[in-house]
């Protein structure tokens, strides 16, 4: 492990002997979707480098792979020779009885794929409830927001879940790797127009993301590299759901990018890019507003630490020749990530938000139906991110209008509760935080009768802290029904603590 | 000047006593002077003061769908129309008559729309659309809600509400910026058109689903709820911090919700039809007779996307314009009853017309260039721009000759004082819909 051994002042780990209760709760919120208490003391119980290993070491933890016929390929499919023949003579004779029935079953067959679509969104949400791999689910997340691409422009949702795949497939991969693949992948090839890309017409959008927004950052290439970067990616396309390589609409002339020069294909110029320390650089820092804090895209002076420390991670990376693992590992493992500047001080991301309650709350799931609604409401839509540019994430999350979500949603998953009335779900499952108590009663069994103990061992739990006044209020409610914390008074303190402004950090 | 103890003030006491509320800020703590700043505030004594420059509001109603234009500014004396749509035509006597010598009339169903018409409040917008239409419902959408050929980028009202607070990270919700909250959307999600880099807008279907739903688990909540979620900044917390930008908001939002639900409760009028459209405009008139600082509202109203059996004088399309006209003229005659009317213009759309000859389902495919309608005392009443020409199309579409960012160019400089050079990336002119004052 030389990456390891030479790692520089910045990304000096944690002493093993700081590692508790606090710091494994705050790796397993970031490195996943939060933990139950259970999950928190066993990750405490071993230690900082048994934990962060457990966590990026995916491929130990054997789960059932996902199944390529989870979805159907062919809702969305190019027509076939006699459905075109059919369409000309309904067109030549301008038979309008049959040019409607085309056009009605066109639009079945638009209907049923967004009814995928949304079946896929479901899908994923469950899985990131579900996986004992979250850091797999949280990378594929990442990934999706950093390659942002849009069902609502692809409107083929085969192409979205073969993409979600790729990301899943390199989530803890190598970045290089996912650059060669998503130059040809079918969705970010239609998202940004590259099959409409030719040598005689280069179509730039596809070449000025991949560096702008995909590796390099703003200010790291030049319109001339954009103009030849098209160039190097004309004929890259696709047929129906898989990517084909067109030659006679390939450039095959000499090309000069971002240093490189010669007959530069696709590849060629993803080699170029990941040739630059730049690409190292801009990924770790959205690395790092993904899993550490919310810094600038583009640096400035205003957070020296958090950009040495990204400075160093960049390093790691090239030596890593990209790959992740070392990278995130230090990452994990460093004294930085746990500091008192970065606990409990990110905005959770909506799905970070609802899939964290019901892993570390043991909420039931209820319908995911309106969990997936309610991400949409609190804006992360998954498979429609708002733009190429992705989710803005931090402080964009948040307004009064989502805030009001956020509290909902948590009153939806402990009691049913809708805006009106209660879910069906409501009257048989029941929420039962008791087990949320069990590691505090065997350790301490005086808890039980002392309230006071607790409403301090829950907000620790859930927000990481126990504010003063905080604990007043929630000692002052228990008192006021009886002293005792039964099964519904625990759900309403836990109802209490999810509105808290403080829930919404991490 | 002593300063209070910020925990004092608790969001009972900021309710129970609005205006008290303003005087006090002048001493309170940076936090409470903002909120009370910021609060679409309650504000009677500037409602309706005759004489008094008054902030003015823009009222969108989006027609999702695509609404078919030839069925609702009916060229009936153009042959041609009648030709290209033989069972579904608006014959002449059926139309409302707009104008006798252009041959043109509103479809029967608009009974309402014909009343402000007539009534000089409301400004016919002629064959609007833009170049190289796009057919797609997305595409076309967000084209009308960035203002951008493209489709691509922030809402133009978003950018609007970005220009008039002073640029990015100020003015965001929870911020120390003075701010209200400057567009309400009636529905689920905020529309594109809204989204701005700093502002976000908000965004309710109901008033009451504005609100936490854990207080009606049990009653008990209520008073520890307001104690952890609505106290404000506590002192422990770093201003500048993430924290203390969500407790800002989570203050911001009860008393939002507070204000804005206790304006639609008392201001719920039933002149109003039961229609949703209808529904959401009276929320939208409560809310202005309460005073909110609030500078733009969008109601939605859906289902115009008629490929099958959209029906003639009446049926399926005739329903959807009477909602929209009925829901329109008890707007507006709230309005005046508030005399709040001159402070309001409205503004329909629809993402495209429908093409101009019918298809064999009874029913139109999507088109191209259609009306729009301007509701209001101050519009320049009458129409404006000639019908589209039956004969000079394009592929069997409507040639479209307003280009509808002129229309928004109108309403950014001669109603809402912006500039819209800033706002729309090109200097469009501003069309004549807005009567020039004095």
């Amino acid at each position: 492990m030389a990456t390891v051994r030479s790692l520089s002042r910045e990304l000096t780990p944690l002493p093993a002997s700081r590692f508790g209760y606090a710091e494994a709760r705050h790796l397993l919120w970031r490195a996943g979707f939060g933990g139950t208490p259970e999950q928190i003391q066993t990750l405490a119980g071993w230690g900082l480098d048994r934990s962060v290993d457990y966590l990026i070491e995916v491929e130990k933890v054997t789960t059932e792979p996902v199944r390529e016929d989870e979805f159907q390929s062919d809702i969305i499919r190019p027509a076939t020779e006699e459905e075109r023949m059919a369409y000309r003579r309904a067109r030549a004779s301008q038979d309008e009885n049959v040019l409607a029935r085309l056009r009605a079953e066109q639009q079945r067959r638009e209907r049923m794929d967004r009814q995928q679509i949304a079946e896929m969104q479901r899908w994923w949400l469950r899985r990131m409830i579900e996986t004992p791999k979250p850091l797999e689910e949280k990378m594929t997340l990442f990934w999706h927001g950093h390659f942002a691409t849009s069902f609502r422009k692809i409107e083929d949702s085969w192409m979205m879940f073969r993409q979600n795949q790729l990301f899943r497939t390199h989530a803890l991969g190598n970045v290089g790797d996912l650059l060669f693949q998503i130059i040809r992948d079918p969705a970010m090839i239609k998202y940004l127009d590259n099959d409409r890309s030719n040598a005689e017409h280069p179509n730039e959008n596809l070449a000025r993301e991949l560096m702008e927004l995909f590796s390099l950052g703003e200010g790291n290439y030049s319109e001339q590299d954009i103009k030849e970067g098209a160039r190097a990616l004309t004929g890259y396309t696709f047929e129906d759901d898989e990517f084909r390589f067109v030659d006679r609409n390939h450039d095959k002339g000499s090309k000069r990018i971002l240093g490189a020069s010669g007959r530069l294909d696709g590849d060629d110029f993803v080699r170029a890019i990941l040739a630059q320390r730049n690409c190292a650089q801009f990924i770790c820092r959205k690395l790092y507003r993904y899993f550490v804090a919310d810094v600038p895209l583009v640096e400035d002076a205003s957070q020296p630490d958090a950009n040495a420390f990204i400075r160093e991670l960049a390093s790691l990376m090239l030596r890593a020749r990209y790959d992740l693992r070392p990278v995130i590992r230090a990452m994990f493992r460093s004294e930085h990530f746990y500091g008192a500047t970065v606990r409990n001080q990110q905005i959770k991301s909506p799905a970070q938000l609802m899939v964290g309650a019901v892993r570390s709350l043991l909420t039931p799931t209820r319908d995911l139906a309106v969990l997936n609604d309610a991400l949409d409401l609190m804006g992360q839509d998954l498979f429609f991110p708002p733009s190429v540019k992705g989710w803005d994430g931090g402080r964009s999350w948040i307004n009064t209008s989502t805030l009001f979500v956020r509290q909902n949603i948590m009153s939806y998953l402990l009691t049913g509760r809708m805006p009106q009335g209660y879910d069906p779900s409501a009257r048989e499952v029941r929420y039962d935080g008791e087990p949320l108590l069990a590691s505090l009663i065997s350790a301490d069994p005086d808890a039980r009768t002392n309230h006071d103990r607790i409403v301090e061992f829950l907000l620790r739990f859930t927000i990481g802290h126990a504010p003063s006044h905080a604990k007043a209020e929630l000692d002052a409610f228990v008192a006021g029904h009886g002293e005792r914390v039964s099964g519904d008074v625990l759900t309403a303190l836990v109802l209490l603590i999810t509105a808290m402004p403080e829930y919404q950090l991490t | 000047m002593p300063a209070p103890d910020p925990c004092a003030f608790t969001r009972r006491r900021f309710i129970s006593n609005g205006l008290t509320l303003a005087s006090a800020a002048i001493a309170a703590p940076a936090f409470l002077q903002r909120t009370a700043l910021a609060l679409p505030g309650l504000r009677p004594d500037l409602s309706s003061l005759p004489g008094v420059p008054q902030d003015k509001i823009l009222v969108v109603v989006q027609l999702s769908g695509g609404n078919d234009g030839l069925n609702t500014v009916v060229p009936f004396g153009d042959p041609a129309y009648y030709r290209a749509r033989p069972q579904i035509g608006i014959a002449q006597r059926d139309a409302l008559v707009l104008s006798q010598e252009q041959g043109i009339g509103l479809h029967p169903a608009m009974t309402g729309v014909k009343g402000l018409y007539d009534d000089g409040l409301c400004c016919v917008v002629q064959g609007v659309g833009y170049p190289n239409p796009n057919r797609s419902h997305f595409t076309s959408m967000d084209i009308w809600h960035t203002a951008d050929t493209s489709a691509t980028g922030d809402g133009w009202l978003g950018r609007y509400f970005d220009s008039e607070c002073c640029g990015h990270g100020k003015g965001e919700s929870g911020s120390e910026e003075p701010q209200g909250q400057p567009g309400i959307a009636i529905g689920r999600t905020a529309p594109l058109a809204m989204q701005g880099r700093a502002i976000k807008p908000i965004a309710f279907e109901s008033p009451a689903l504005f609100r936490w739903t854990g207080q009606d688990v049990h009653e008990s909540l209520h008073e520890p709820y307001d104690a952890l979620v609505s106290a404000g900044v506590s002192d422990s917390v770093d201003p500048g911090s993430n924290a203390a930008f969500l407790m800002r908001t989570a203050l911001d939002a009860q008393i939002s919700s507070d204000l804005i639900r206790r304006a639609v409760d008392r201001g719920a009028s039933r002149s109003y039809p039961g229609t949703p459209l209808g529904q959401q405009l009276a929320m939208v008139a409560a809310m202005i007779n309460a005073g909110l600082n609030t500078r733009v509202y969008y109601v939605s109203h859906g289902g115009f996307d008629t490929h099958a059996g959209q029906g003639g004088p009446q049926g399926q399309h005739a329903n959807l314009l009477r909602t929209l006209g009925d829901a329109m003229k008890a707007f507006y005659d709230d309005l005046k009853r508030q005399e709040n009317a001159e402070r309001v213009l409205s503004m329909s759309f629809s993402e495209f017309g429908r093409r101009v000859g019918q298809n064999n389902s009874g029913g139109t495919d999507h088109g191209t260039a259609a009306p729009m309608f301007m509701f209001g005392p101050m519009v320049r009443s009458g129409i404006l721009g000639n019908h589209p020409s039956l004969k000079d199309l394009d592929d069997g579409d409507l040639k479209f000759h307003i280009d509808f960012r002129t229309v928004y160019a109108a309403v950014l400089k001669d109603w809402m004082g912006a500039e819209p050079k800033d706002i729309l990336d090109q200097p469009w002119r501003p069309a004549p819909i807005i009567r020039t004052q004095g």
